[in-house]
């Protein structure tokens, strides 16, 4: 059970002082979750602290792939734009 | 850290943003130190690495709060009218507390000279204001654009507070409150607020009267309204739903309307978050140029960081006051420029800073630990160019494996270290190494 940054983080830095478990470290300009580390913030805060900042949609991922925040839940700009 | 009347004057008459003839001979230096941000803005986007447009929120280079300070000493040295640096992103620079304090705590140890002033979307400003007040900062943006929940949940699409996304009038409702608390409580405290209003047609244009009004009852400094800037180009959500920035008339016609007292700020030029210089021309790309050839690039790259794959390349460190030859003692040096040297190849590859550890003309060596400070920041280099250098620090350098020089005082730099690399390289051809700093 752990969630992934994927491909379009812009490495902003919101996320990593956010993570409760620490399982947030830069990797070259963009930054990646450690996976043991990783507990989905589940029991610490109603919802995942990375997802809840992050500007980017689709840079963070469940274990399916499935983004946390898909396109146009956070910009407003039409999924299909 | 209190300060006098008069200094506080000083301050505010030097700051190009705060008064507008300041801006003709007064410098300002924009740190981008602060990449987080804790809301979204409808007219901003959040890929911040652009090197060739000039609005706010874009930088070409995201800095650590060391690299900041370096910056500022590089600069200062090639621009003395420098009086202001701030701190405006490429996020919120509030939301970046750790590097935004380290740096402003930096810049009041080393700089204490310099105006420091920073921006902010107010989100987090009531909690920040003793910290504020604590570094001695005076002059602060808020950006509001509206007192309206309801208009600002067309501009705001989301706020992260109290460990959650919210959205909507929730989230609206929050933010305009810690606006204003935040205005209230850095007025109270007698830092001069300017309040930037961005100009959204459609949106925002019938709000910002009433703005006017009560920043003017609750004792602003200046009202900056600002047209939008929202190029399709650039990404963001108003650029490519076909909202557009005012014209010029627009932008008076609001601005006529507003009748606070608060006085309006009209010579804005909606700069970068990495801009150098003075207001109305930013210096920070033909500086650039300008270091690139011979005379050093910023780039201000930490030692730790740094990798060298090279057959026979040579890392060295320079102590130079000019930035164009080996002349600075080495206890004097606070930045080293280094590079990378190859055959008649002499590339800049970065700069490192160290505390000045000698504070006396010749009375070197007395201070280990700020020796070791800077052994610490040369660390991986092969050798230092200086002009002098005392008698403990060389044996320091040479039992550090890095063979301090100053045969080359006064020399200009790329000469001297062609020079150096002829006379070490061809004699001590070395094997292929691969050095990864730890």
């Amino acid at each position: 059970m752990a969630y992934a940054i994927v491909a379009p983080c812009t490495g902003c830095w919101a996320c990593m002082p956010l993570c409760p478990n620490k399982a947030i470290h830069p990797h070259g300009k963009k930054f990646t979750i450690r996976e043991p580390l990783c507990t989905e913030c589940e029991g610490e805060f109603d919802d995942p602290q990375c997802a809840s900042i992050c500007p980017v949609e689709e840079a963070i991922v469940d274990e399916t792939g499935k983004p946390l925040n898909p396109r146009g839940s956070l910009t407003g700009i039409p999924a299909d734009y | 850290m209190p300060l006098c009347a008069s200094s506080d004057r000083q301050r505010t008459t030097q700051h190009p943003c705060y008064t507008p003839e300041a801006r003709e001979h007064h410098a300002r230096l924009h740190l981008a130190v602060a990449p987080a941000c804790n809301i979204q803005c409808h007219y901003c986007n959040r890929k911040y690495d652009c090197t060739n447009e000039s609005r706010p929120g874009v930088v070409s280079e995201l800095l650590t709060p060391e690299q900041a300070l370096a910056r500022v000493e590089a600069v200062r040295k090639r621009l003395p009218n420098l009086t202001v640096v701030g701190i405006a992103g490429p996020g919120d620079a509030l939301a970046n507390p750790e590097r935004l304090w380290t740096t402003c705590r930096g810049i009041r140890e080393r700089f204490a000279d310099l105006t420091l002033c920073l921006s902010t979307n107010g989100l987090a400003l009531p909690e920040q204001v003793g910290q504020i007040q604590k570094l001695g900062i005076h002059h602060v943006t808020i950006t509001m654009n509206t007192l309206d929940p309801t208009v600002a949940a067309n501009i705001y699409p989301w706020i992260f507070w109290d460990h959650r996304r919210l959205k909507g009038v929730e989230a609206t409702r929050i933010l305009i409150a810690n606006q204003l608390a935040g205005l209230d409580a850095l007025v109270a405290a007698g830092v001069l607020v300017k309040v930037n209003s961005v100009l959204i047609p459609g949106v925002n244009h019938d709000h910002l009267a009433e703005l006017n009004l009560e920043i003017s009852h609750r004792g602003a400094f200046l009202h900056n309204i600002m047209p939008m800037i929202s190029d399709p180009a650039h990404g963001t959500y108003y650029g490519l739903m076909g909202y557009r920035g005012p014209d010029e008339a627009q932008l008076q016609a609001v601005r006529d309307g507003c009748a606070g007292e608060v006085t309006q700020m009209t010579h804005c030029r909606q700069c970068r978050a990495d801009a150098i210089g003075l207001l109305d021309e930013d210096q920070g790309p033909t500086l650039e140029r300008e270091w690139m050839h011979g005379h050093g690039k910023i780039i201000s790259i930490h030692p730790h960081t740094m990798e060298t794959e090279a057959t026979d390349t040579l890392r060295i460190a320079v102590a130079s006051q000019t930035g164009s030859h080996v002349d600075q003692h080495f206890g004097h040096a606070r930045v080293f420029t280094l590079y990378d040297v190859h055959d008649g190849d002499v590339r800049q590859v970065g700069m490192v800073e160290t505390d000045r550890y000698c504070h006396g003309d010749d009375a070197c060596g007395d201070n280990d630990s700020l020796l070791e400070r800077a052994l610490r920041a040369l660390e991986g280099c092969d050798a230092v160019l200086c002009e002098r250098i005392g008698f403990s620090p060389w044996q320091a350098l040479e039992t550090a494996g890095i063979q301090p020089v100053n045969r080359y005082a006064g020399i200009e730099i790329t000469l001297a270290l062609k020079q150096y690399w002829a006379t070490t390289r061809q004699r001590h051809p070395r094997q292929k190494r691969i050095r990864r700093a730890v």
